[in-house]
């Protein structure tokens, strides 16, 4: 019970502490803006129609790409706040206080795992508002999926952060993870075309499934045809991918002084 | 329970630097006991090991009879902290930092807001409490970290060095906090510190440490009792000389210069004031003035180890965060 309250308000914390910081918020429009219009109209144009997907302009191939790309650049982003808590010293009053590590690490995880599904939500108004089209329903189911993408990558961005000592070392550390996973896991293309080796890389990276399973959902029908697995496959794939790292982290998280 | 903290053999070393040393101490229940040392001496090695942050590397400690290395979670219910460093969410007013608090340490729910107010009145905080903790000064930050320490009604509060940085009107204030809130409370308070003035003015009890040892333990009064003496205070144009003349003519031990004059702790003061005049007058050195005064705590010290405690700030924090932090204090 404690445990649960304990958690709870370490979620709370992260999320108001989001919710205030009005510049990332306002901020946060302006890279999927840039890629869906700028990369999405000018990469399409230039295609001219040789999408080989009937009926899906490449605007719409990537949107779901590029929901994708704000949870991972966010959700790798959150741990700078371990980075934070641990340089002002607020992640003394964390570890002091009697509750497990494994409390602490769910409350934080979960906290931003909230934050980077707002941002993913602002990515979904972003497409509304340039004509894509999602219906209440394909939003509703969304939500839950986007936030099964945000878990495991969390929690990879608070293992990294827990074990690092300066700002510096985590974003050198972030840029070498980030672009790798986001240009393979296809969320600028589709992976049937990609040649066997660059597939098989693909098809190992769990932002793949991520993708994958929000195309399912989003394009819908259109998609079916050259998606990468079901969409219950893509949830259990990246369900397990988020077990595994919660349990790293919460290791991780357990071991940190 | 006389004794609420018990230390046993307590023990921490940094690959081969003996942090602490076998410490054995005992703390009574409700006394305010501090802990006196010079930068580095293991103060707060001691209080991160009895507060389960470090681990000991041999010996344990009990608080309100928990053991501090197998029973963690029943001891850190049982204590608050105040850290040397700051140590709360500033993007949070100061409000929702002590209902945080409150919730990682279980407070029942329907006694939080009681709580909160009271304590909040108790530092004087309460009209500035839903303002965001940025913008606090450093010493309305201690209060706060003082008041929350206390929100889950510990046995014990720690205070790790509570006044560093702050000026001396604010020293002032947090000094009146502590000696309010344990007497609110009725708990015992455990302090850290390398400033005498705060040992001596806040503390029954005063612990002597350096070099992760205790070197000296009593009441202040006690302390400088076991000096057996005055200090007398000379100012001459020549310090080596005086020097001299005490250790080597006058054979009196632990002479030694502080900014300039001459210092020296001997057993009758004022009969021993025309002694050194004379002499020195026969060897030549010209005495400016001699001034004879009770024994502080800085004598205890430098008694025992033949230093001054200097007086010199805390360690610096380093990186992105030292400069916004810099700006705070
Ligand atoms: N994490 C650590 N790693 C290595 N050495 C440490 C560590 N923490 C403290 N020390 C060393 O232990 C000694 C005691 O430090 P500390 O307890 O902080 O002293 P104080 O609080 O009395 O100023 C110092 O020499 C310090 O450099
Ligand atoms: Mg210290």
């Amino acid at each position: 019970m404690s445990e649960l309250r304990g958690l709870y308000t370490l979620w709370l914390r992260e999320v108001k502490r989001y919710l205030r910081d009005r510049v990332r918020i306002v901020s946060s429009f302006f890279q999927p803006l840039l890629w869906l219009v700028i990369f999405g109209v000018g990469i399409g144009a230039s295609l001219r129609g040789a999408i080989p997907i009937p009926g899906l302009t490449y605007q719409q191939l990537i949107f779901p790409g590029i929901i994708g790309q704000t949870l991972l650049f966010t959700s790798m982003f959150m741990g700078i706040s371990v980075i934070w808590d641990k340089e002002f010293g607020f992640m003394k009053e964390i570890l002091v206080a009697p509750i497990s590590r494994v409390s602490i690490f769910l409350g934080k995880m979960i906290g931003d795992s909230t934050d980077a599904l707002i941002q993913g939500i602002i990515v979904i108004v972003l497409g509304l508002a340039l004509g894509i089209n999602i219906d209440p329903m394909t939003f509703l189911v969304s939500l839950p999926i986007m936030l099964l993408i945000t878990f495991g990558l969390v929690s990879i961005g608070l293992t990294i952060a827990s074990f690092m000592g300066s700002l510096e070392s985590f974003g050198a550390i972030q840029s070498f993870i980030n672009l790798p996973l986001f240009f393979l896991s296809g969320a600028l293309f589709q992976i049937q075309s990609l040649p066997s080796w660059m597939q098989d890389i693909s098809k190992a990276n769990p932002l793949t499934y991520g993708v994958d399973a929000l195309r399912n959902v989003i394009l819908g029908a259109a998609w079916q045809p050259f998606q990468v697995q079901p969409l219950f496959v893509d949830i259990a794939i990246v369900g397990a991918f988020d077990v595994a790292m919660i349990i790293i982290g919460t290791w991780a998280f357990s071991r940190m002084k | 329970m006389a004794n609420v903290i018990e230390t046993f053999k307590l023990t921490k070393s940094f690959n081969g630097l003996t942090a602490v040393d076998k410490l054995d101490i005992s703390v009574e229940t409700g006394e305010i006991f501090a802990l006196l040392g010079p930068n580095g001496a293991g103060k707060t090695t001691t209080i991160s090991m009895l507060c389960t942050i470090l681990k000991p590397t041999s010996g344990t400690a009990k608080i309100n009879g928990f053991d501090i290395v197998k029973e963690p979670m029943q001891v850190r219910k049982s204590i608050g902290i105040v850290f040397q460093d700051p140590s709360i969410d500033d993007r949070l007013t100061a409000r929702e930092n002590l209902y945080m608090h409150a919730n990682l340490y279980g407070v029942p729910a329907s006694e939080q807001k009681n709580r909160i107010d009271s304590i909040l009145k108790l530092v004087e905080l309460e009209d500035r409490a839903d303002d965001l903790m940025r913008t606090y000064s450093g010493g309305m930050r201690r209060r706060l970290e003082l008041a929350r320490g206390l929100i889950h009604y510990p046995k014990v509060l720690f205070l790790d060095e509570p006044t560093v940085g702050l000026d001396p009107q604010t020293r002032d204030h947090v000094w009146k906090y502590i000696r309010e809130l344990k007497k609110a409370h009725d708990i015992t308070v455990v302090l850290t510190t390398h400033y005498m003035d705060e040992a001596d003015k806040l503390s029954d009890r005063i612990a002597i440490m350096d070099y992760g040892k205790i070197i000296a333990l009593g009441t202040s009064d006690k302390l400088k009792e076991t000096l057996e003496g005055d200090v007398i205070i000379i100012k001459a144009n020549n310090a080596e000389g005086v020097m001299s003349l005490l250790t080597e003519k006058m054979g009196l031990p632990g002479a030694h210069v502080v900014n300039g004059t001459v210092e020296v702790t001997v057993k009758n003061g004022k009969s021993m004031l025309p002694r050194i005049v004379e002499a020195a007058t026969q060897n030549d050195i010209f005495i400016e003035s001699i001034s004879l005064r009770e024994p502080n705590l800085e004598d205890v010290f430098l008694h025992y180890t033949g230093r001054t405690i200097r007086a010199d700030s805390g360690r610096e924090p380093h990186g992105i965060a030292a400069i916004q932090r810099r700006k705070i204090r």
